[in-house]
């Protein structure tokens, strides 16, 4: 059996050898971002003494009086309209939903819903009243930092290279074989059980871990990164995307 | 210990630094990529790493719930290899726990819990080498483990300890100079406001000496302040990078 050794060294950050720069206000706890009372405090921000005062370490971003601090790394924050995916952890026991729900979703499926509002104490509340949510039958999940998710238009997106992927606003990626024929009748709670062909699972794995590199480089997730990425993984095996010298 | 002077005549300690002098500080955040924030700390020969889990949904019994803000969990644990001697229980006795609540106490003051209603933040340290100072350096990894894993504070939590030996305060105890026995205190300070969050100290001390010594551990502490903000800054600066746009 082969096995593979690596000796220390000092790594170099990547941004150096990037060469960029960031034009960005970046702040840490406890600093100043303005004296001025006419904004608004967003997220990563509180009210100290006449000042504002962020809250979280990360980029001050502006819309007109809004001020927010954008952190590395934070937990999910529900916004209506947000995709995310999930897994079914509990449900609420009452007769009607016996009757109703028990034929479709169970606890411990994994599906794709949309929010539909936000409670005051930051519970989300979600539906999956289009055909395109729904139960999710055979695929890979990733879970990262749902700083890491780009806001984009639309979070389905059918890669050309024979897989789809979910980009939920939650940070939870799901990977799956693009069906052949879409099953508009059947909506979104019958599970695809057919098995999935080698070259497909393949493209699946690599696909998982070139997001995986990407997150350990800390870069944003949308469709044409994962692309880019895949592309450029091509001429590697999908075993050694993850080791440091080739990313 | 006889023939040990904690301060010479020219002002010099056992290790050679000066009465206000902090040890070398050096940290690194995001040192663990399963939790949500993760940090290591060195202060001297104290190392201490830590690692915040959450806010997520209450583990255990829902009714421990708080309606309004968020439970802060602390637990520290000292490695068996951590001191001198082997240590027999790493975890689960005494001073462990007394730890674990002072840091709560610590975090509880800082963190924005307002914010995060009916869930639970968990904060781990370990203590992988305690040569005095362990309080502190603790503290220390927690705020950047916090920060690291975004969760909102009012400021940096600095601590530090302080002693009192020969008419001067000294700043920054190590080992040696905590077991000589001489009274010592350890102050967690908020330092963009002045605020205490913890001060700490079960020795007897003149209560004209107080306030030098709280002194010389606020200074220390704005120091480490200046120390940890650098690296803060840093961490962030680099991700931001990758981050483009």
């Amino acid at each position: 059996m082969a096995m593979e050794m690596r000796l220390p060294v000092a790594r170099k950050p990547l941004s150096e050898a990037l060469g960029r720069d960031t034009k960005k206000h970046l702040v840490v706890p406890g600093d100043t971002i303005t004296t001025d009372t006419g904004f608004m405090r967003g997220h990563g921000t509180y009210m100290g003494e006449e000042k504002l005062i962020a809250s979280v370490a990360g980029s001050v971003e502006r819309v007109n009086k809004l001020i927010c601090v954008k952190a590395l790394k934070t937990r999910y924050n529900g916004e209506v309209g947000d995709i995310v995916v999930g897994r079914i952890t509990e449900r609420r026991r009452s007769a009607e939903d016996e009757l109703a729900m028990r034929g479709f979703l169970q606890e411990g499926d994994l599906i794709s819903a949309e929010v539909q509002a936000v409670f005051s104490d930051g519970a989300v509340s979600l539906h999956t009243r289009s055909l395109k949510y729904g139960k999710l039958g055979q695929g890979v999940l990733v879970q990262v930092s749902p700083s890491l998710v780009k806001r984009q238009k639309t979070h389905f997106h059918d890669l050309p290279c024979g897989a789809s992927v979910i980009l939920g606003n939650n940070g939870f990626i799901w990977i799956y074989p693009t069906p052949e024929h879409k099953d508009e009748d059947a909506g979104g709670f019958v599970a695809n059980l057919e098995p999935v062909s080698l070259a497909d699972r393949e493209v699946i794995s690599r696909l998982r871990n070139c997001v995986v590199s990407l997150v350990t480089q800390r870069m944003m997730l949308y469709d044409t990164s994962i692309l880019y990425c895949y592309e450029a993984s091509l001429p590697h095996q999908i075993k050694d995307i993850l080791k440091p010298e080739v990313m | 210990m006889a023939g040990l002077e904690l301060l010479s005549d020219q002002g010099y300690r056992v290790d050679g630094r000066r009465a206000g002098e902090l040890r070398k500080i050096q940290a690194r955040m995001g040192v663990f990529a399963q939790a949500d924030g993760s940090a290591y700390i060195e202060q001297g020969n104290t190392k201490a790493l830590a690692v915040v889990y959450g806010p997520h949904e209450i583990r255990g019994s829902r009714s421990r719930a708080l309606p309004d803000r968020a439970l802060v969990n602390c637990q520290y644990s000292s490695a068996t290899f951590s001191t001198g001697e082997r240590k027999r229980r790493p975890h689960g006795d005494r001073k462990s726990c007394e730890m674990g609540l002072q840091l709560r106490q610590t975090f509880e003051a800082a963190i924005l819990t307002q914010l995060h209603p009916r869930s639970q933040i968990d904060i781990y340290v370990q203590v992988l080498q305690a040569d005095g100072g362990t309080y502190a350096a603790c503290v220390n990894a927690a705020t950047l483990a916090v920060l690291d894993a975004g969760i909102p504070m009012r400021d940096f939590v600095c601590a530090c300890s302080a002693g009192f030996v020969d008419g001067t305060a000294l700043a920054d105890l190590s080992h040696v100079e905590e077991a000589a026995g001489g009274p010592q205190l350890a102050l967690a300070l908020l330092p963009a406001s002045g605020q205490i969050a913890l001060l700490e100290m079960d020795a007897r001390l003149h209560e004209d000496h107080l306030e030098w010594v709280l002194e010389a551990a606020a200074q220390a502490a704005r120091d480490v302040h200046t120390l940890l903000d650098r690296v803060v800054r840093q961490h962030v600066h680099e991700a931001s990078i990758m981050l483009g746009d």
